[in-house]
């Protein structure tokens, strides 16, 4: 079928919606409520478009297009629109930008700033609605930042499965509500999905802007799933996790794990020189004396007991290239194939 | 994963993460999926939920899956093999059997049909527990399903009867020529970041990397050549057996690179023993362990977030980890310690980095042939990939089986080898929590993941504990005829009458005091899922 986007005619196949077919022909449009992995909706109404012969604007992300379909989707009426949505949500959501966690990686500060919104134009008398309990200790819930765009309930039931949000209330109301508290696993889908800052994480002390973090792209160390994540560093701490949509086997998503496990890697407790034992008690010692003493003493052994009497356990911890050395040290520098590591475990 | 290399030639899990999308039935038993392996876990809900995928769950566990399941059966610790076989039995006896496939690829289908015969619903239901009905049904279900994938994990494999487990599932998708297509195979989930790669890498006494038997002729010639040193073709001593041979005296040092034995590993008391009668111990860690406690020696190593290098997951998925943060104080990364270790040993190691590593692993490993740092910017690579234009392999046994032929190969139900009585009349297995990992070396230090599981606990269910008077939350002693440990009681329905369920990751409580060192006799896996037990009120 064929249709035409901002003047330029698209061959493409049925069953697409118009925001999908957009997309990969590299025409851009906002969307706030919409992820790729959850069940569209059109609640926001950002992605809304004009199409000939249609009276009202529909929403881009949940409408299927269809043969002959000619398609607008940056017009003045369009762009006014978007910008009363904007004004619309920021009847409660505060500007409190330079203290919110999401500042410079907030999709609602990018459309206000795009669209030109110099101020909220309506104002209402909302009560400061304090931070909540939320279901898990891991995040913090600021509830009038929120949008009600709905991504963490439905990533927490479409991509987790567990249900534990739900909206309450309606109208001027209505909020994001922990509906079921016993269900959470603090896997964090919600808090990854969340546009704005309503959702943020409440593990790391010291913050730091996007631009202010080195972000390396690794695989997380816990369990054989072997998620992709994002590792976000400023100075030499770890400040967080992120993921994002369509990154690794893993999709962005995380389990509690992956996502909020890692303050042992800035533990006082981490070892930081060798230990010899003496006299019953292991004392600090430099690497000459801790390597020497340990390769004079497998030699020694070696010398007197035969290889055999030596053996080593690798670590599905450590990496490929560490365990191939390791197992070549046992094999090729000491003679043996007492090597074996915690697969059975 | 003997057990699968001996059937179809390769022990690695058959599918892919993504691939299992294209399930129409799950198989999972002997996983709790949910919370050992909790994005696979979130995938399974996902397909049963939304796309109609169908779920049966075996596992003497209510587990969360189960929730999700459209068939659970209960069967009791231990009998794995009863049941697998039963499901052979129906299939065969409804002749709901893949006829075709059974004939073109697989042998030894006539043996099979013998054994399982004997395994009627009734029978079954005798052994297991699991009602007829049910069983029945289980067996249309998987016979029936388009695309059936079974997911397994230490639940079947940590028995001393383990590799016959294994076979018993292996009969199951030959049988019904569920391998070798997407959404469609034999899926062993592997615990840890890197087993798989470390099992890749020949970190296992009989093999060197690649899978290349250390008995075989042509490959001692082949790594002697490669390593230009005399090697030895006698087989090593797996961890069990090595600390059997400590304490036997045959053993006089060991080198423990990144585990905690002294937490994970079976009967502890023992192993104290072994390892205080060492020589020398070294242990190289990036926290100072229980094992490390014990040691001459100790280096101090860096963790993933602090090294390159590559792990391989539980999908033969080579990848890329990356260096982020320095590492503390004078810590090293594990393979600079072991080539100066080596040198020293008038064995020298010269590698300027992770990279010039990986290139020889590509030159001894056939496997790994076509897999570069440079190709793997852009995503894993599955191996095997034996070449730089190879995509890699999403699936194995695709158009025919690895091994030529998938073998049958008749396996019997033995009951486990400590049974109950009345001085320790309940069954434990030990597993993992969500919260925690392994021997909690990385997770017990995180504020967060203790806040929300700080302690060991047991799960007792509600009728035995009314019987011992245990409320939840009381402390109850668990003892077996090997030790005993101390932990908080939890009351629930997720464990069947006469089954506690223990958690290993916490160090003062050691749930491995009690445990049994009984060893698969192929796999040399140890029974982690069935010691007796006595549960008493402290």
């Amino acid at each position: 079928m064929r249709i035409t986007i901002n003047g330029r005619a698209i061959d493409t196949e049925e069953g697409a919606t118009i925001l999908n077919i957009a997309q990969q022909n590299g025409f851009r449009i906002p969307t706030l409520c919409h992820m790729e992995s959850l069940i569209p909706t059109g609640f926001c109404r950002m992605c809304v478009v004009e199409v000939q012969g249609l009276e009202n604007p529909v929403t881009a992300c949940n409408t299927q297009a269809t043969d002959g379909m000619v398609i607008e989707t940056d017009t003045p009426m369009i762009r006014e629109l978007r910008k009363e949505v904007l004004q619309l949500m920021l009847v409660k959501h505060p500007l409190d930008c330079p203290v919110c966690d999401k500042g410079g990686e907030c999709d609602l500060q990018d459309y206000v700033y795009e669209y030109g919104i110099q101020k909220a134009e309506y104002q209402v008398d909302v009560p400061a609605k304090e931070y909540r309990i939320y279901s898990t200790p891991a995040i913090k819930y600021h509830p009038n930042r929120c949008i009600l765009c709905s991504r963490c309930i439905r990533s927490c039931r479409e991509v987790v499965g567990r249900e534990v949000l739900d909206l309450r209330e309606t109208g001027f109301d209505t909020r994001v509500e922990v509906v079921r508290p016993e269900r959470c696993i603090s896997c964090g889908e919600c808090l990854a999905a969340c546009p704005v800052g309503a959702l943020t994480e409440n593990v790391s002390p010291i913050k730091g802007r996007t631009w202010q973090a080195k972000r390396v792209t690794t695989v997380c160390g816990y369990c054989g799933v072997g998620c992709t994540l994002e590792a976000n560093v400023v100075g030499n701490r770890m400040i967080k996790v992120t993921t994002k949509e369509g990154l690794g086997t893993n999709n962005g998503v995380l389990c509690v794990k992956g996502r909020f496990g890692f303050e042992f890697v800035n533990s006082p407790e981490r070892l930081r020189t060798p230990l010899i034992r003496e006299n019953g008690t292991l004392r600090e010692a430099g690497w000459e004396e801790a390597l020497t003493y340990v390769a004079d003493k497998l030699n020694e052994i070696k010398g007197k007991h035969g290889p055999d009497s030596i053996t080593g356990l690798a670590s599905a911890r450590a990496t490929s290239e560490e365990n191939y050395l390791f197992q070549k040290l046992i094999r090729a520098a000491i003679g043996t194939n007492n090597i074996d590591h915690c697969a059975r475990l | 994963m003997v057990g699968l290399a001996t059937t179809l030639g390769s022990g690695a899990m058959t599918n892919s993460i993504s691939d299992l999308q294209e399930a129409d039935l799950f198989l999972v038993t002997g996983s709790n999926t949910t919370e050992t392996h909790p994005v696979i876990g979130m995938l399974l809900r996902h397909r049963a939920r939304f796309n109609g995928a169908q779920l049966i769950v075996v596992d003497p566990r209510k587990i969360d899956l189960v929730e999700e399941a459209n068939l659970w059966l209960q069967p009791r610790p231990g009998d794995d093999i009863a049941w697998l076989n039963g499901l052979a039995h129906v299939i065969i006896q409804e002749n709901l059997y893949n006829k075709p496939f059974v004939d073109q690829n697989t042998e030894g289908f006539e043996a099979v049909k013998e054994r399982v015969s004997r395994y009627s619903p009734e029978y079954v239901e005798k052994i297991t527990g699991i009602p007829k009905e049910k069983l029945v049904k289980a067996a249309r279900m998987y016979a029936t399903a388009k695309n059936a994938a079974i997911l397994y994990c230490m639940g079947i494999t940590q028995h001393s009867s383990g590799t016959d487990g294994v076979k018993a599932i292996s009969n199951l998708a030959l049988l019904c020529g569920q391998l070798g297509k997407p959404g469609s195979g034999v899926n062993p989930l592997r615990g840890q970041n890197n087993v798989q790669g470390a099992c890749d890498m020949g970190c296992l006494p009989t093999v060197y990397p690649g899978y290349q038997g250390v008995a075989l002729k042509e490959m001692k010639d082949k790594f002697e050549g490669l390593w230009g040193v005399l090697l030895s073709e006698k087989p090593g001593l797996t961890v069990v057996e090595m600390s059997k041979a400590a304490l036997d005296g045959k053993v006089k040092a060991m080198y423990i690179m990144g585990e905690n034995p002294m937490v994970t590993d079976p009967d502890l008391s023992h192993l104290e023993k072994a390892y205080a009668g060492l020589e020398l111990l070294v242990v190289q860690d990036i926290f100072l362990t229980e094992t490390g406690r014990m040691a001459h020696v100790v280096f101090p190593s860096l963790c993933f977030l602090e090294k390159d290098g590559t792990f391989v997951n539980t999908e033969r998925r080579v990848q890329r980890v990356r260096k982020a943060l320095e590492g503390p104080g004078e810590a090293r990364p594990d393979w600079k310690i072991i080539c100066d270790l080596s040198s020293r040993m008038g064995y020298p190691m010269q590698y300027g980095n992770e990279e010039e590593i990986f290139e020889e692993i590509r030159r001894v490993a056939p496997a790994f042939a076509g897999i570069t740092y440079g190709r793997l910017e852009s995503g894993g690579i599955q191996w095997p990939c034996p070449g730089m234009d190879h995509p890699g392999t999403p699936f194995l046994h695709r158009g025919r089986i690895v091994r030529g032929k998938g073998l049958f190969v008749p396996v019997d139900y033995a009951p486990p080898p400590e049974v109950t009585d009345k001085d320790y009349p309940f069954i434990m297995s030990t597993g993992r929590d969500y919260y925690h990992y392994h021997a909690g070396s990385m997770t017990r230090k995180v504020k967060l993941l203790n806040e929300m599981c700080p302690e060991s606990f047991v799960e007792l269910n509600p009728s035995d504990a009314k019987k011992l008077s245990v409320a939840d939350g009381d402390r109850v002693k668990i003892a077996s005829r090997r030790g005993e440990f101390v932990s908080k009681v939890k009351i629930t329905d997720r464990v069947p009458e006469g089954v506690v369920f223990a958690k290993f990751h916490f160090a003062e409580a050691p749930v491995n005091l009690l445990t049994n060192t009984v060893l698969d006799p192929e796999s040399k896996i140890t029974d982690l899922k069935v010691s007796a037990v006595r549960v008493e009120k402290c």
